[in-house]
């Protein structure tokens, strides 16, 4: 089993027919996801590369069955964009595109869980999901990700992400499902979400978590796994030693008023009974004996 | 990004919120300018990215114009925990009866818009948080519905100011909420809003951090240009690049944020001093690479380089010839370490093999590629 997405996922893109969107929806599919759709409401009734182009979500929903969007818009358009997937009618929402203003960001998070609480987001700026060998939605490179399971991955960051996944597969550890969840400050799917979906999928034994500086969702997460979570977690968490008040690369990477430091972070994990990795690769150690273990 | 309180001041004012007249000046003589136009007594005021203005001496009252002339005179050049003054705001002097304090900004946990609101203005807010919580009345906004008056006016009965200013706070802190959310500010915050003594509401600071996201739908090229960036910053900025400049003599390069604070940490671990963070993100194609290693040659600090590249779609060939290419393209000061790992690692360092030398090395792992680089720095040094 895997989370979120599965073989039967149908994906429509949003931008579709842009240079990254058709870069990285032809990635996926060559990877095996079904690429049943892509929007542009000037170019309705093409194709890129035989995937069908349809005016809106709606349209493409209707016609294909898509139940997930993956959204390659650019910044600017990516409010309207979520609210269209959503009214459209697919379960997931998947923002790869970075540099979403705040504002919108906090709007249309808000928005969905008014009004469309069935609704999943994932993003915005994140590198989308993986369940190897059944879907891989986003910029992950697919082939870095070995197969079944028992492990899950959340992470806050791409590159470590993607680091995991291949160090897990060097150790021939295969993921259930990798979530990219983004480092921006109003991520649509959090640690917590991600944790719950893990704990009740049967095939994930052992959770790994790759955090970094700022805001206090590790935190929340190390509260939730105490009190939720029955299998092994191992973490990791950038930004040991960032100065205060400077933003590293991510929006949300800050460490301001002393709050959101990695020490209060894996401190907080810790507690809550979790193995933290001093670098990516000794969390990919400590996960090997975790696993062996299981 | 980050405003001075005079410009905050104008952003405030452009949503009619009551500020006082004043001027930015970056020389004495135009602030005694200013000063004549304005009329004594004003406030000479120091304008720096950072709190603590006040107790560093960067806030002056002027009675008279020798009095603007003897602060403008002290204040400018001052170094204000580590920030140079280099601008003024010259503003006419408000009398004061009340001294309220009032921001919004996002919180992060409940993903909504937070308001604070408290009679305890003029002092650090921190300080009020932690020794009388119960002064600052809060309130979560829903971004989709906003604030509206109802709300705003519970808030301000909860926050226990004068009530005889209630109507007039209200009208501004809608106001203030307007311009938190179409200005697309990360944080505005009031400290102190102030009642004079005819009893209007005025704001007397202004602190704003806009968000550099929102730039396709507001002009923020005259607060870009006043950013407090060093040399490198500035550099590495108009090549687009995610920099940030540290200390130690440690160059580094990584793609993706979370790889480049990994790479600082680890750095750190062994016992060096990383000169920087750069994230060159997700590609590392040789235009890119060129950019970053230019930038770090610059840094005199810099006494090695420690490049750290995870492919993912990007290939580990195209990683090998955009490091070589850049290479071929800028003069390096500082011996290289690079770790390549990742899709095609093997074949990349197949390609990076023949070029290897005392100059640039390679590790198999990150933490072997940072004692390196760290070796290399104090080696220099030495």
């Amino acid at each position: 089993m895997s989370i979120f997405v599965d073989e039967n996922t149908k994906v429509v893109y949003q931008g579709l027919t842009g240079s990254q969107g058709r870069y990285y929806g032809m990635l996926n599919r060559d990877y095996g996801t079904q690429v049943v759709a892509g929007t542009n409401p000037k170019k309705a009734g093409t194709d890129v590369e035989g995937v069908p182009i349809f005016a809106s979500v709606a349209d493409a929903v209707e016609a294909t069955g898509a139940n997930v969007s993956c959204v390659f818009i650019p910044a600017a358009g990516v409010r309207s964009a979520v609210l269209e997937a959503a009214e459209g009618g697919v379960e997931l929402i998947v923002v790869i595109t970075e540099g979403v203003p705040m504002h919108d960001e906090a709007y249309f998070f808000n928005k969905l869980k008014t009004d469309y609480p069935g609704v999943r987001l994932l993003g915005p700026n994140c590198p989308g999901l993986i369940s190897p060998g059944k879907a891989n939605i986003g910029i992950t490179a697919g082939h870095i990700a070995k197969e079944g399971g028992p492990v899950g991955i959340v992470s806050r960051s791409g590159t470590l992400t993607y680091q995991a996944l291949y160090e897990l597969k060097q150790k021939d550890i295969g993921c259930t499902t990798c979530v990219g969840i983004g480092g921006d400050p109003v991520p649509g799917t959090s640690f917590i979400d991600c944790l719950a979906a893990f704990e009740e999928d049967p095939e994930t034994e052992a959770v790994m978590m790759i955090g970094e500086i700022g805001g206090s969702a590790e935190e929340e997460a190390a509260e939730f796994i105490a009190a939720n979570v029955s299998k092994p977690v191992v973490a990791y968490i950038a930004g040991l030693t960032a100065p205060p008040g400077k933003k590293m690369g991510h929006a949300g990477a800050i460490v301001s008023g002393g709050k959101g430091t990695a020490q209060a972070k894996m401190d907080a994990l810790a507690a809550a009974g979790v193995r933290i990795g001093q670098s990516p690769s000794e969390a990919g150690d400590i996960m090997d004996e975790v696993v062996a273990a299981l | 990004m980050d405003l001075f309180e005079y410009q905050g001041k104008q952003f405030f004012a452009s949503y009619g919120m009551p500020v006082s007249p004043g001027e930015a000046v970056t020389t004495v003589d135009d602030a005694v300018a200013a000063a004549e136009r304005l009329g004594t007594p004003v406030m000479v005021k120091a304008q720096v990215h950072t709190g603590g203005r006040g107790k560093a001496g960067g806030v002056k009252f002027a009675a008279d114009i020798d009095a603007v002339r003897t602060h403008a005179s002290n204040i400018l050049g001052l170094d204000i925990r580590g920030h140079i003054v280099e601008n003024l705001w010259i503003e006419k002097a408000s009398d004061i009866a009340e001294e309220y304090y009032v921001s919004f900004t996002l919180d992060r946990s409940a993903k909504k818009h937070l308001g604070m609101l408290s009679a305890e203005g003029g002092v650090e807010i921190e300080t009020v948080a932690e020794e009388t919580p119960d002064a600052i009345a809060k309130i979560w906004v829903d971004p989709v519905h906003g604030l509206t008056e109802d709300q705003c006016r519970q808030w301000v009965l909860a926050a226990n100011l004068n009530p005889d200013v209630t109507d007039q706070t209200v009208e501004l802190l809608l106001k203030l909420y307007e311009a938190y959310t179409s200005g697309d500010a990360d944080l505005v915050e009031i400290n102190p809003l102030i009642v004079t003594p005819e009893g209007k509401v005025h704001v007397l600071d202004a602190k704003v951090t806009l968000d550099g996201n929102a730039g396709f739908r507001h002009d923020l090229a005259p607060f870009d240009a006043t950013q407090p960036r060093d040399e490198r910053e500035a550099a590495a900025h108009a090549k687009g690049l995610q920099y940030v400049g540290l200390e130690g003599s440690v160059g580094v390069i990584a793609n993706g944020a979370g790889l480049a604070m990994s790479t600082v940490d680890v750095v750190n671990q062994v016992g060096g001093k990383p000169a920087n963070f750069l994230d060159i993100g997700g590609g590392a194609n040789a235009d890119v690479m060129a950019g970053a290693l230019e930038v770090i040659n610059n840094d005199p600090d810099v006494q090695s380089i420690f490049i750290n590249i995870f492919g993912g779609i990007t290939r580990g060939e195209e990683v090998a010839n955009g490091i070589i290419e850049a290479m071929n393209r800028v003069n390096i000061a500082s011996p290289i370490v690079i770790r390549l790992d990742g899709t095609n690692a093997d074949e990349g360092r197949a390609l990076l093999e023949p070029h290897l030398s005392d100059r640039l090395m390679m590790a198999p792992t990150m933490l072997e590629a940072a004692r390196e680089a760290v070796a290399l720095a104090e080696g220099a040094a030495s």
